[in-house]
């Protein structure tokens, strides 16, 4: 896409410093017009932070911020046209729901602030409490009056802190789409602050990945899924197994082969990093398969758990260098297992991806989702 | 026997309140009475006299208007400039804030009689002359420490995330200000405000270090008075500050339950 759109948001190596601490490290991003972007990463790393310098609210420590042209860097955050959800929803306690949301819309002076405002919250389904206070309301009712009060306005980025993270898991479901509607319905662009990768795939056209004050890697989902830069990126964005593997020089067609823990494996050639020796090799666990059928590359090991989810069942497998293999499989009547058993796995060139040895193997496989 | 325990708690909140209205209840009893001597102790008859001629007695309803007078320009004065030390205190962090709270809290600790008595000592240093002037100045500066005691607890309380949430919405600041901060810490300022007023209403020790002859506050007239004999019209005058004073509270009351019922 053209980078230079009318709506586009740039961030041109913005970065933010608390005294001595990091929070933001310089950050080039840029987010198409009326796209779904989603910022994802670990409590801490940042998120909350760049939103409030695209606000407004934080005074960036370097770089420019800008839509389209325009550049809105010295802007005060009521010059923006930019609205947020925030985080703690920050309703006005002393109005009622729908003053809440017309709040924007008066300031402007428009003449059809109560039926917009009245609009807004039949779209997040809260029609009938618009004349009851924000505290009357339950977490997840004030997360959506928060979400009326900032659409309302149409402003040209909206951005979104954890917006669902209140809500339970069918109605978490039911705004995703809900959101999503909303954001094509409008074309307004979107920034998605969550920390629940599974949101931010089903969600964002685009997902930039953030650890510690810097963007991982940035792309749309299947790419970050299916050829992560980093084993942050593997771990963050669902599991990996990840295989300590040296690349030998002799190669086929296509592939490259290596060698982990004394077994030849093989890996797509544009799979591998250019340049080098040591790797980790990642297979993710649904590619993985009990039995001969997956493919050339083949490892053996001991069941040490089967915990049976309905549509699949996820086995964890015992390498005999004592790394445990996580392999989920459809319960589509394929080759069963059971706890003890020796089983062999296999998996095809094209399904491992490699990444740089010297990182960490663990980096970013945290607690898989910690809010409840 | 269940019974009385079970409304032990009712009748413990009953015997306070008679405690504490009982003196209100006698007080405007009283103000019926028409007493044979110049005291008005002892129950004798019957009468609205006083009632009707609530300024019968000279002099007392000059006093009154001064202590309206003063009670009034000290809150205003006091209210307004405590408010805007509150938020300078609950929102910059400046060299000397710890220093300034300490300081605002001082006139709260101090002894009214040495209070009073400094106060005149320098009121004579400084050639200010005894009388409504020094006392006005004497009664901003004590009310001040309240005001900005009751509005620094509401600007403390006050989530920041707010204002920034208005601001975001398209509010300028002084829209920001108007809509969603002074709302927000009203109760503390209007509450700072009543309790200036009531204080500097019936201050009597600073008030009688700083007072001229022609300066006489309700407070004073009525102790004066009282070594030369208590008019039924003080027993009027102190129903009415009672009776305004219910009106305000409940008034108060009704308002915020009814703001919340017509949110529900
Ligand atoms: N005003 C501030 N002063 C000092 N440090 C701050 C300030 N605001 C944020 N930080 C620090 O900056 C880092 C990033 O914070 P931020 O709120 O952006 O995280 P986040 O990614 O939004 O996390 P979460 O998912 O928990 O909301 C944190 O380590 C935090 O302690
Ligand atoms: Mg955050």
């Amino acid at each position: 896409m053209a980078g230079h759109e009318s709506g586009d948001l740039r961030l041109a190596g913005i970065s933010k410093q608390f005294e001595a601490f990091t929070a933001v490290h310089p950050l080039d991003l840029t987010v198409p017009a009326g796209s779904f972007f989603a910022l994802l990463g670990p409590s801490g790393c940042g998120k909350t932070t760049t939103l409030r310098m695209v606000a407004g609210l934080e005074e960036p420590t370097g770089g420019r911020i800008l839509i389209g042209d325009k550049d809105i860097t010295d802007t005060r955050a009521y010059q923006r046209n930019v609205n947020t959800v925030f985080q703690s929803y920050a309703l006005f306690p002393h109005m009622s729901v729908v003053d809440n949301v017309s709040f924007g819309l008066k300031r402007r002076g428009d003449k059809n602030a109560d039926r917009k405002a009245k609009e807004a919250l039949e779209l997040v389904q809260l029609g009938e409490v618009a004349r009851k206070r924000p505290s009357q309301l339950s977490g997840g009712m004030q997360q959506r009056v928060a979400l009326a009060r900032a659409i309302v306005n149409r402003p040209d980025v909206l951005l979104l802190d954890e917006p669902l993270g209140a809500l339970d898991l069918k109605l978490r479901r039911q705004m995703q789409i809900e959101l999503k509607r909303i954001q094509s319905e409008v074309g307004l662009t979107f920034i998605h602050v969550t920390h629940d990768q599974e949101e931010a795939m089903t969600m964002a056209d685009t997902i930039a990945v953030m650890n510690s004050g810097r963007v991982e890697q940035l792309g749309d989902p299947a790419t970050l899924y299916e050829h992560p830069r980093s084993t942050f990126v593997a771990n963050f964005l669902g599991q990996s197994n990840l295989l300590r593997a040296t690349v030998d020089r002799g190669e086929g067609n296509g592939v490259v082969e290596v060698t982990s823990h004394g077994h030849r494996l093989e890996v797509r050639r544009d799979h591998v990093p250019a340049g080098v020796r040591d790797i980790w090799l990642g297979v993710r666990p649904e590619k993985l398969r009990l039995g001969d059928s997956g493919g050339p590359n083949r490892l053996s090991g001991q069941v040490t758990d089967v915990s049976f989810t309905g549509v699949a069942t996820q086995y964890l497998v015992r390498m005999p260098w004592g790394r445990e293999l996580v392999v989920v499989q459809q319960n589509d009547g394929s080759g069963r297992a059971r706890a003890g058993e020796t089983v062999t796995i296999s998996w095809a060139a094209e399904h491992g991806f490699a990444l740089d040895a010297s990182q960490d193997a663990d980096a970013g496989a945290q607690l898989e989702d910690d809010h409840g | 026997m269940r019974w009385i325990r079970k409304h032990l708690l009712a009748f413990a909140a009953l015997a306070v309140l008679v405690y504490m209205l009982v003196p209100n209840v006698v007080v405007a009893l009283f103000s019926f009475n028409k007493p044979s001597g110049r005291y008005n102790y002892e129950w004798t008859k019957f009468s609205t006299d006083a009632w009707q001629h609530p300024c019968g007695t000279p002099g007392i309803c000059d006093s009154l208007g001064l202590s309206l007078k003063i009670g009034i320009t000290a809150s205003v004065v006091a209210t307004i400039l405590g408010t805007m030390v509150a938020f300078a205190l609950g929102r910059h962090r400046f060299r000397g804030r710890a220093s300034t709270n300490l300081l605002i809290f001082m006139p709260m600790a101090t002894p009214e009689v040495v209070m009073g008595s400094s106060l005149l000592t320098l009121f004579v240093m400084m050639g200010v002359p005894s009388g409504s002037g020094a006392i006005l100045i004497a009664h901003i500066m004590f009310c001040l420490s309240f005001v900005v005691v009751a509005v620094k607890a509401r600007v403390a309380a006050l989530d920041p995330r707010l204002e920034e949430a208005a601001a975001d919405l398209g509010a300028t600041p002084v829209q920001t200000f108007l809509r969603v901060t002074l709302p927000l810490t009203a109760p503390g300022i209007a509450a700072g405000a009543l309790l200036a007023f009531s204080l500097s209403f019936d201050d009597y020790i600073i008030t009688n270090f700083n007072a001229s002859p022609s300066s006489i506050t309700f407070p004073m007239y009525v102790w004066g008075a009282s070594t030369r004999g208590t008019p039924v019209q003080i027993n009027v005058i102190g129903t009415i500050m009672f009776l305004v004073a219910l009106v305000v509270v409940i008034g108060g009351q009704l308002l915020g339950s009814r703001r919340q019922r017509a949110a529900a």
